[in-house]
């Protein structure tokens, strides 16, 4: 029998290897791929102390399907369908921010009209875009109702795309020089009827967050950034806004009729997640704003341009004009030239700043099309911002970033 | 927008501009890559630049040329709101650069982007490794000479079925 087992050690005094020892090491947590609050498929690896982070490791490229490689090999029309398919929830901007880069090469302008549908198209999606954040994020810290309330006014601006475009989901609705078709008085009356009914639901929203306590506990004062730091990050969009920086792409370079409407930039004061969430909600009423007084203005004419060597000609001229019979051909067989050189045109996406790159060499593809997506730099932000809070603000932290891993990950 | 951003730099960093040029509005000014921590130092610090926001870091594949890659950086001043286009060659045997992530701490992850699809090396970044693509793939999927259909790889998963279905 051995002599050092425990009978006989009652009788000493206690060593040092005796005692209790409070176990004082790092747990390391694997989170996802799969897990319902990352919004796709993310995974982070979170380093706890008890149920604190002390840091948080995002690991992505489980949506990675080579994007900007693939857009190598396409024409610049071709393009369009693929970047719905960046960010999903908001196809349309997504359109919008890529054709915007393209004229930009090409130094076409859009008919009056055309501008102000798309930034009625633009707004709405801002609206669906920040609807279903509200609702995916409530339901993320627990709150269900809301998210079968902000659904139910969701569908409504859905069906308004289906009527306008023919989808739901991945739009392909703009076009280089314009949009792809005009806006029904149809569609314009139901608009109208939505604008009325919208203020009162969002109020509805407010009745169940704003003063609610739980909601005020899981959002005040969580993954609070500093404006110092959130411009440092990169971070764009109303993740800065809410940290009280002034910097909206629509009204510091405004582009299509931003500039012709009135409305405001609410800001936050906190960078915390609550202030956040007060600006996308300010945010919508802004959009409703903006679209009753476009759709007021809104002038008769085209949407879409007049430039036989970009845009297609409508199909009844190609059939019996032999000029836009040569055009029509040359567009969808060989694409359009735009000159030689690089631009960058960012434009203001439901999540922050969405920027395309294209560098051309002249040829009917882009040399290399870069996509500044607002999720990715957000993300390079998250450890940081994650650091020092519990483990079960983490879902919350995600949603406060309006994080979509199509568009992260490309 | 400032046009005379050009001239700042080659007064302040004669050895290390290389030319400005303008497109659409956009003003893009070359440089070498030495330097590229101090130069942003100076954008970002200086009071009649304040570069205080770093939109975007991306590169470009020249195949044949001298220098090979092109690193660019999209810079952007929420103060002044005016953006520049600050860019650097590299050649392909020395395809290194100084991470400007003591600048910008937006550089964290896009740098580490540059790194896995193009295979560009920053040095003293924090944490360079592959963010996309998995730590053991092989090459650099942006760069010209990479099929993009891949390389065939889809044939060897272990996971597809291999065996003929049977009848």
């Amino acid at each position: 029998m051995d002599l050092n087992e425990a009978p006989f050690r009652e009788n000493r005094p206690p060593e040092e290897d005796d005692l209790p020892v409070r176990r004082n090491e790092e747990l390391l947590l694997n989170m996802g791929p799969q897990h319902p609050a990352t919004h796709g498929v993310l995974r982070v690896v979170l380093e706890l102390e008890g149920e604190k982070i002390v840091k948080a490791t995002p690991d992505l490229g489980y949506l990675h399907r080579g994007v900007e490689k693939l857009c190598e090999g396409l024409t610049y029309q071709q393009i369009i369908p693929h970047t719905d398919r960046l960010d999903y929830i908001c196809s349309m901007t997504n359109n919008f921010a890529y054709v915007r880069a393209v004229e930009k090469l090409l130094g076409v302008s859009i008919p009056e009209r055309g501008e102000y549908v798309r930034t009625i198209i633009a707004e709405m999606q801002r609206i669906v875009g920040h609807l279903f954040w509200l609702g995916t994020q409530a339901l993320d810290i627990g709150a269900m109702t809301i998210f079968f309330w902000t659904f139910r006014e969701r569908e409504v601006l859905l069906d308004l795309f289906e009527q306008i475009c023919g989808a739901r989901l991945t739009m392909n609705y703009f076009r280089i020089g314009g949009v792809n078709g005009d806006l029904t008085p149809d569609v314009i009356g139901k608009l109208r009827d939505f604008l009325k009914t919208f203020p009162s639901k969002i109020d509805e929203y407010d009745t169940l967050l704003m003063n609610n306590r739980i909601w005020i506990s899981r959002t005040k004062d969580i993954a609070v950034i500093s404006a110092e730091d959130a411009v440092n990050f990169g971070l764009t969009g109303p993740t800065l806004r809410g940290s009280g920086v002034y910097y909206d792409i629509r009204k510091v370079e405004p582009y299509a009729a931003y500039a012709k409407v009135e409305w405001e930039v609410p800001l936050g004061r906190n960078g915390d997640t609550y202030d956040r969430y007060w600006v996308r909600m300010q945010e919508m009423i802004q959009s409703v704003r903006i679209i009753s007084q476009c759709l007021d203005r809104l002038p008769d004419g085209p949407v879409l341009t007049d430039v036989p060597q970009v845009v297609a000609p409508p199909k009844e001229k190609v059939m019996q004009d032999m000029q836009s019979l040569i055009h029509h051909f040359i567009i969808f067989t060989e694409g359009f030239r735009p000159p030689a050189g690089e631009v960058y045109c960012a434009t203001e996406a439901p999540k922050g700043e969405l920027g395309f790159s294209i560098v051309s060499d002249g040829g009917p593809k882009p040399y290399r099309l870069k996509i500044r997506s607002p999720s990715y730099v957000h993300l390079g932000a998250f450890d940081h911002m994650a650091r020092g809070y519990m483990i079960a603000d983490i879902v919350t932290i995600f949603g406060s970033y309006d994080i979509v891993m199509g568009e992260c990950d490309r | 927008m400032n046009p005379e951003i050009g001239q700042i730099i080659q007064e302040k960093f004669p050895s290390e501009f290389v030319g400005a040029k303008e497109f659409r509005n956009e003003i893009t000014v070359s440089v070498k890559p030495e330097r590229i921590v101090e130069i942003g130092r100076f954008l970002r610090d200086d009071s009649s630049l304040a570069f205080d926001h770093l939109s975007d870091i991306f590169s470009v594949d020249n195949p044949g040329r001298e220098e090979r890659f092109e690193v660019i950086y999209l810079l952007n001043s929420i103060l002044y709101h005016h953006r520049l286009r600050l860019k650097t060659g590299l050649r392909e045997d020395r395809c290194e650069i100084d991470s400007v992530y003591p600048v910008w701490r937006a550089a964290g992850f896009l740098e580490r982007e540059v790194y896995d699809l193009m295979g560009i090396r920053f040095r003293n970044h924090p944490d360079l490794r592959r963010i996309f693509l998995p730590e053991d793939f092989d090459g650099h999927p942006l760069r010209k000479e990479f099929p993009t259909e891949g390389k065939g790889w889809r044939n060897t998963f272990d996971f597809l079925p291999t065996e003929e279905p049977q009848a």
